[in-house]
């Protein structure tokens, strides 16, 4: 972090009375685990759970060309979103490449806010300032104006509403409301495969309404958690399966990207999108013993044929998963393929998303 | 997950790692990990075991423990041939978190250098060696 000061969250004295395992992550003191991630990833599965994510960065664009700018740096297609509506993309550069993944909420007419990863904030807003240069518009980092809190779970919409005395926007839609008195943002998204809201605060109200749901009985949960509940249903995580040498097809992103906009990007991705790439992510599961973990080689035959971009213990499934980049032919589901764990190589098949399937 | 309170047995030996070891009879002895080294990984998901007959050396590593986000090494408090392992840990790894000390413990070993022993530290001494951590 070349030496600058970890920065905290403001419910950063609640982890630390909560006894919270904390860890720096991108830049950030942020709290791994409380109880155990098993405990909090069933509480999530089962009941509903919390996380702080106020180390998300946030930015708003507005202006009268909001619109078209998005549209030049965004890879799906922007006009798509209503107001009030929620749109996942991901942020290229020319060779398409992916800088971050993003949700974009539209809230005005003419005013959007991107959701950006904690790690790629600054940078993120480099490139769009440096784009936005050609468009009528104003790009606003405005992190500093939220704390976010991700209440996910079959019951935490239930509680949320009841708790917060709010309505709640359905799935992929935007509302505001009044939270702890303040104006805020809720978001019918998340990143656990749960039923869910992203709450957007203010930051001076943020411990009393995390008080709050304490109390009515969400249960606290760490990054630790977080990365094991997006595994298990296959969402990518910026830094392990996107990054700026992987394009959004290679990663399976495709269904987000529509290059007819001319996005950044767009003339590479329908390449890569007509001519097939050499690798796939895909995901896969470990048939017996064995975690695997990120950079893990996998193989085939005796020949290395890709690289584990994400990979860990699965509490709902009690078993090594991960997803990988996979030579392409292999990256069929039912594959068999091995993974080299630190020297021993652990029996895996290749499997289809999303690895952990929600009874229904 | 429950977890006892930190404790650190009287009648065990210590290695800096965070292991323990329990001296039984002239030559044998079951190693484990501290209180200290379950807190700091987390809840275990999966032990890694030698193989019976294997042979170990004293600061190597001889086995993996992973909790969901990080995996660690073993490191042997002292040298020998792996006599038993704890296969009760195959299927609940997770008594390494409940109880390091007892149902928790690892592997039992033939000591090749019970010298080694004087090497080790006695349970005040690894409580002073963690202040510092």
């Amino acid at each position: 972090m070349n030496g600058a000061a970890l920065r905290r969250t403001p419910l950063y004295e609640r982890h630390a009375e909560l006894g919270a395992k904390i860890v720096p992550f991108a830049g950030w003191e942020m709290p791994v685990s409380y109880e155990g991630i098993r405990e909090e990833h069933s509480g999530v599965r089962t009941h509903a759970g919390m996380f702080d994510v106020s180390h998300m960065g946030e930015v708003e664009v507005e202006g009268p060309a909001a619109l078209a700018f998005l549209q030049r740096v965004l890879s799906n297609d922007v006009a798509a979103i209503e107001l009030g509506g929620a749109q996942y993309s991901c942020l290229c550069n020319e060779e398409g490449g992916v800088l971050d993944d993003l949700f974009a909420y539209r809230l005005g007419g003419d005013r959007y806010l991107l959701v950006t990863n904690a790690a790629n904030h600054e940078d993120d807003l480099a490139w769009l300032g440096r784009w936005s240069r050609a468009f009528d518009v104003l790009v606003r980092d405005v992190a500093d104006r939220y704390a976010m809190l991700a209440v996910q779970g079959p019951h935490a919409r239930g509680i949320v509403a009841r708790t917060l005395g709010i309505e709640l926007p359905p799935r992929m839609r935007v509302a505001t409301a009044r939270v702890g008195g303040r104006p805020a943002l809720v978001c019918g998204t998340g990143y656990t495969g749960e039923d869910g809201v992203e709450l957007l605060i203010d930051p001076e109200v943020a411990p009393p309404i995390w008080a709050e749901l304490l109390d009515a009985g969400v249960v606290p949960c760490g990054l630790g958690a977080r990365d094991t509940l997006r595994l298990e249903v296959c969402f990518p995580l910026h830094g392990n399966d996107l990054s700026p040498d992987r394009n959004p097809i290679e990663a399976g992103l495709g269904w987000c990207c529509r290059e007819a906009t001319g996005f950044v990007g767009a003339e590479a991705v329908a390449r890569a999108r007509a001519e097939g790439t050499a690798e796939k992510l895909a995901p896969f599961r470990i048939e017996g013993a064995g975690i695997p973990r990120q950079g893990n080689p996998v193989l085939a035959a005796d020949a290395e044929v890709g690289v584990v971009a994400s990979g860990s213990f699965s509490p709902s499934l009690e078993v090594g998963i991960g997803m990988a980049y996979l030579r392409s032919d292999l990256a069929e589901p039912g594959t068999e393929v091995e993974i080299d764990v630190r020297g021993k190589r652990r029996a895996a098949r290749v499997a289809s998303k999303p690895l952990y399937e929600k009874e229904r | 997950m429950t977890v006892a309170e930190a404790n650190y047995p009287d009648d065990l030996l210590y290695h800096d790692q965070h292991d323990w070891a329990r001296l039984e009879g002239e030559d044998e002895a079951v190693f484990g990990i501290t209180w200290y080294a379950q807190d700091s990984l987390g809840e275990v998901v999966f032990f890694d075991p030698p193989e019976v007959g294997a042979t170990i050396d004293k600061d190597s590593s001889y086995a993996e423990v992973e909790s969901v986000k990080a995996v660690s090494d073993v490191i042997a408090p002292m040298s020998g041939e792996v006599v038993e392992v704890n296969d009760a840990l195959a299927d609940t790894p997770e008594k390494i978190n409940e109880d390091p000390y007892g149902d928790g413990w690892l592997v039992k070993v033939k000591l090749t250098q019970a010298a080694e022993a004087e090497a080790l530290h006695d349970a005040a001494e690894y409580r002073k060696l963690l202040e510092n951590e």
